[in-house]
Formats: C-alpha cells, structure tokens, sequence
C-alpha cells in the first residue's frame, strides 16, 4: 500500500529565517507602523519538527504567513534550501486552525486540489487514493466538507497539503480547535506522517504539552514586538509519554520561561502540586 | 419522524382519508356546480369544460384505487390531494362569481368553460406565440448571463475593473430595462433585436451586481490555502472564487429571470409583434377578454417552468450546500 515514490523518505529541506523583521500599518493611523516581528532568526534542520510556542500577539502566524510566502517580509532572509521565499508555494503546505476545505468540493476533490493546480493530476492520481487511504478517510471521499466532524476536517486539510510533497509543512494550531481526546490522536497521526516523509514542520501551538509531545526543539517567542526568547531540545525518546517525570519537569521549565516572557496565560505559573506528584 | 411514520402506518386515519378524497369530491361538486349552471346552454366549450371536469374526476377515481396498491403513491397523494381540490374548488367559485350570480362585469370576466373555450380554439396562436417568447427570452437571458458573469468577474475581482465598473453599474444598473424602450427603438434594426437587447439588459444589472459581491467575498483564507497548494490566478478565479460565488450569483440569476419576463413581456407588448406578450395586447384590443385568460394562463406554465428549470440547475450546481443552508 506504501509505494516508495510517493513516500519516499527525507522530503524535508533545511528552513532558515535570518533576521526577520515585519512591519504593519497601525490600524488606527496608517502613517505609523507596528512591529510585528523584530529581527527573528532560525533555522530548521532537514526532517526537523520544531514548535514554536509563545503568547497570543508574539508574532507566531505572522511568521509561518512569511515562511508560506503569504506576506513579504519588511527586512531578513528566508530561504528554503538553497532558494529564497518571494511568494506562496506548493513546495511549502499550510494548514491553518480551520482545515478551510473548499466547500464546494468532495473529500476526493479537495484533496486532488493541489494536484490540479499544479496540472499533475493526470500522472499522479493514484497518489489521490493513497493519500486517503493514509489519513483513512477512503470511505469519505464523496462526502462535502460540513459532514465531516472537525478531526476528520483536519486530516483531509492535512492530505491535501502532503499531496505536494511539500519540503516545509507549516502548521497553524492546526489541533487548537478539537476535543482534547481527537488532538492527542491527531498529534500521533502527525507525527507518523511526519516519520514516514521527513518533512521539515514548523508547529504554531498555544500547547506545551502539545508541543513536548511532538517536537524535537521547541521556540519560545515573545510578544510586542515577537522576538525569539529561547530554544529548548527536546530529547525525550519518541514515543513520549505525557505524564513521565521528564515530561512535566519540562513542562514546568517551559511554563515557567512563558511566564518569565509575559504570557497572560492563566496557567502560565507551573503547579508545584502537579510537578511533585510523581 | 417517527411520529410521521407512526400516524402514516395507522389502519385508517379520518384526515388522511379526507385529504385522499378531496380531489374527486371538488371535481364532483365543480362539475355539479357548472352542469347547474350551463342547463339549456349548448356551447361547444360548455362539453369540453364539462368533460375536463369529467377527466378530473376520473383521475381522482383512478387515484383513490391506485392509493389501495401503491403505498408510496398513498403519501404522494395525501400530501398533493388539497392543493389539486383547491384548484378544483377555485374553478367553481370562479364560475359562480362569473356565469352564476355576475358579480364581475361582462366581458372583462369571462367565465372557465370560455376560457379553456379560447385556449383550445387558439391553441395554434398560443403555441406559435408561446414559441416566439421562448426564443427572445432564452436569447436575451443567455445573453446578459454571459456578458454579466464577465464584467461581474471583472468588477469583482480587478480593482482597476472595480474602479471604473462599479459607478457605471451603480448609476445605469437601477434604471429599469424597460425604461430604455425609446433608445431602443431608435437605435436597434428590428424590434426583435431591440427586445434581446433590454432582456439582457434587464438580466445584466442583477447578475452582474451579486456575481461581483460573491467574488470579492470570497474568503481570503481559501485564496491563501489555494496559494500554498501552487494555485496560479486562473485557478485562483475559476475553481476557487467563482465556485464560492455561486450562491451568490444564483440569486442574481433568479431575479435576472424575474426581471426578464417583465422586460419580455413589456418589449412583445409595445415593439414586437409576436409572443405572449403581445398576444395579450392584441386579444384585449379586439376585447376578446377569454383570450387574455388564455395567454395569462399559458404565461404563468411558462414563466413557473423556466423558474423550476432554474431551481433544477442550482439544486445541481450547489448540492454541497445541502446541509449547510436550509433547502
């Protein structure tokens, strides 16, 4: 069912963002201009899954918008490989929050949907039932997009941006809105595409656990203007166990940096009772 | 649901009978009702009304022993029986208020058995007239849809196209096609032509104003995602922002269809010297009232087509919609 050519391993490519600085227009006076992202830099490793964490405001989306070449940067490099980003790609997927399938067309449909943009689908649609097949929705594939509950939503939004083959998959809280019980399924469906392709993933999460869970280095970011504040391997062996010591002494490292940062977050301070209760 | 099932699955239900029994008793009260009314007259279209109500009542006969047979026809029955003995019941007030008591004036209304009278007498007439309105209509719709998806795209999604379209649109538009009838007749060759070019007109306003809000409504996250897939601008146009405006322009086609049956009807009436349109004129001027009954009624089959037709299309283009919005 696994073909080698449409998995074939190590898809990712190095991601490098060098002093990265966005600017808007003040939305009350558009003479001045906020600083959204102030001279960010970073860089991802081929087949790397780093997460980027940090308060609401701190520049997170509008930094995955810049990697996806949505909008252009005020100032700093970013290059995908050896090629620099001037505008959106098929080589770079995004998925967002909201899977925003296309409503007007079914499962099968909206996930080809790549695949006719490119004019591919020709040649390449046997990799259409494949990529069904790999976030099991094949039974699906007729069916419009509001019969779908918001999980089954995601990983036709997840299939339609892999069927590209993108180098960077760029991923936008892309569980924030699902039952705790589908995220934590969603996340090992992840991270097993993510294991069977080796795509460089850059993770927007308002989750730590999330984010311990799936990444091999987690950013944290602060807000006004977003800044990177730190970097934090995660070496834990995969796959992680949510409640091992290790896991929440991280945790707690992490939402203790987070509040060092000026999150507003109601749980920003660690439970001392939570941590010792191993 | 279930209580639906329930009540429909009960040996004999008193209103669920009457509604099954409705069509063939309006038909018999109709056809005693008119049999009282036309004793002594014997106009040939006195038989034919009689024996359409004869037919009706027939075929309420036939139903109410085919309902024995048919479960599924039962349900279809019950639920179209009133309306169909309503129809039956309307035709004998009619006849009352008309050839029974004259409470309306001759011979502005004329009763049933005339009318039918007038619209098998004049069925050639009528068919040819039908035909013609066909033909301008379905010309000139087509037309303005064409030119209207265009310039709708355009304005909707250029901003140059949106700078200079939308005051154009927004001064002209309003003025109603018909109010161009004069221009119209100067400029134009032949008054066919001219009434193809105001159905178009009349259908260009509509369609082109809900086709550009639809376009620049499409949602920018869609355009972004499509990006991030190697979308170009055609894709970005045909398969992204004209299938999200589809809601949109099908209400603009539905009010375009609306406006052009006026337009039609308007242009046969003064220009043109075929349809229904100007049937009717030409029947009322040789005060042949029966006539007009004839060709209002015929209109109404004609305009209720083509507006099922339309809703026949859309149900097909827009079926990922069902669901989301109440059908």
């Amino acid at each position: 069912m696994v073909t080698t050519d449409s998995f074939s391993p190590n898809e990712g490519a190095p991601l490098r963002i060098a002093g990265v600085c966005k600017d808007f227009p003040a939305p009350d006076n558009s003479a001045t201009s906020v600083l959204a992202l102030d001279g960010v830099s970073l860089s991802l490793e081929p087949g790397e899954l780093v997460s980027l964490v940090g308060p609401s405001g701190c520049g997170k989306s509008t930094l995955l918008r810049l990697v996806a070449g949505l909008d252009a940067a005020s100032a700093g490099e970013l290059t995908v490989g050896s090629e620099p980003i001037t505008g959106p790609s098929a080589e770079r997927g995004l998925v967002f929050q909201d899977p925003n399938l296309f409503p007007w067309l079914s499962v099968r449909h909206n996930i080809q949907a790549g695949l006719v943009a490119r004019k591919l689908l020709h040649n390449k649609r046997h990799e259409v039932d494949e990529f069904m097949r790999l976030v099991g929705l094949e039974t699906f594939a007729n069916a419009f997009p509001h019969h779908l509950s918001g999980g089954m939503a995601q990983r036709v939004a997840l299939a339609r941006a892999l069927i590209n083959h993108p180098k960077v998959l760029l991923l936008d809280e892309p569980l924030g809105a699902l039952d705790a019980f589908t995220r934590m399924r969603m996340q090992d469906e992840v991270l097993r595409l993510w294991q069977a392709r080796r795509t460089t993933m850059l993770l927007v999460t308002h989750d730590i656990d999330e984010a311990i869970y799936m990444s091999d280095r987690i950013v944290i970011m602060t807000p006004r203007p977003g800044r990177i504040e730190r970097n934090i391997e995660i070496t834990l062996d995969r796959p992680r166990d949510r409640n091992s010591s290790d896991f929440l002494r991280l945790r707690g490292d992490i939402l203790e940096h987070l509040h060092l940062a000026g999150a507003s977050e109601p749980r920003a301070k660690p439970e001392p009772a939570l941590l010792k209760s191993d | 649901m279930t209580q639906q099932i329930d009540k429909d699955k009960k040996p004999f239900c008193l209103w669920t009978g009457f509604k099954i029994l409705s069509v063939p008793l309006a038909a018999a009260a109709t056809l005693a009702l008119h049999l009282l009314l036309s004793r002594g007259n014997a106009a040939p279209e006195t038989n034919l009304y009689s024996n359409c109500l004869i037919g009706a009542l027939g075929l309420g006969l036939a139903g109410l022993l085919a309902q024995f047979l048919f479960p599924a026809f039962k349900v279809w029955l019950a639920h179209m029986g009133p309306i169909f003995a309503g129809a039956l019941v309307l035709l004998g007030f009619w006849e009352l208020a008309t050839s029974g008591l004259h409470l309306l004036p001759m011979p502005y209304f004329p009763d049933p058995p005339k009318v039918l009278g007038s619209l098998v007498h004049d069925r050639k007439e009528l068919l040819e007239s039908t035909y013609n309105s066909l033909l301008l209509l379905l010309g000139g719709y087509s037309l303005g849809v064409v030119i209207a998806l265009i310039t709708g795209v355009c304005i909707g999604w250029f901003s140059t196209a949106r700078y200079w379209g939308m005051p154009l649109l927004k001064i002209i538009g309003p003025i109603p096609a018909t109010a161009w009838i004069p221009l119209a007749m100067v400029l134009s060759p032949s008054a066919r032509f001219s009434a193809i070019g105001l159905i178009a007109l009349a259908v260009w306003f509509p369609v082109t104003m809900l086709t550009a809000s639809g376009i620049s409504n499409t949602r920018s996250s869609s355009l972004d995602v499509a990006r991030t897939l190697g979308a170009d601008s055609s894709y970005l146009i045909f398969r992204v922002a004209i299938p999200a405006a589809m809601p949109n322009i099908f209400i603009g086609l539905f009010m375009g269809l609306g406006a052009s049956f006026l337009t039609l009807v308007v242009a046969e009436s003064v220009g043109v010297k075929s349809g229904l349109g100007w049937y009717v004129s030409w029947a009322q001027g040789w005060a042949e009232y029966g006539k007009v009954y004839a060709a209002l009624i015929l209109m109404a089959a004609f305009f209720s087509t083509l507006m099922t037709a339309l809703f026949k299309i859309r149900d097909r283009v827009l079926v990922w919609q069902k669901g989301i919005i109440k059908w």
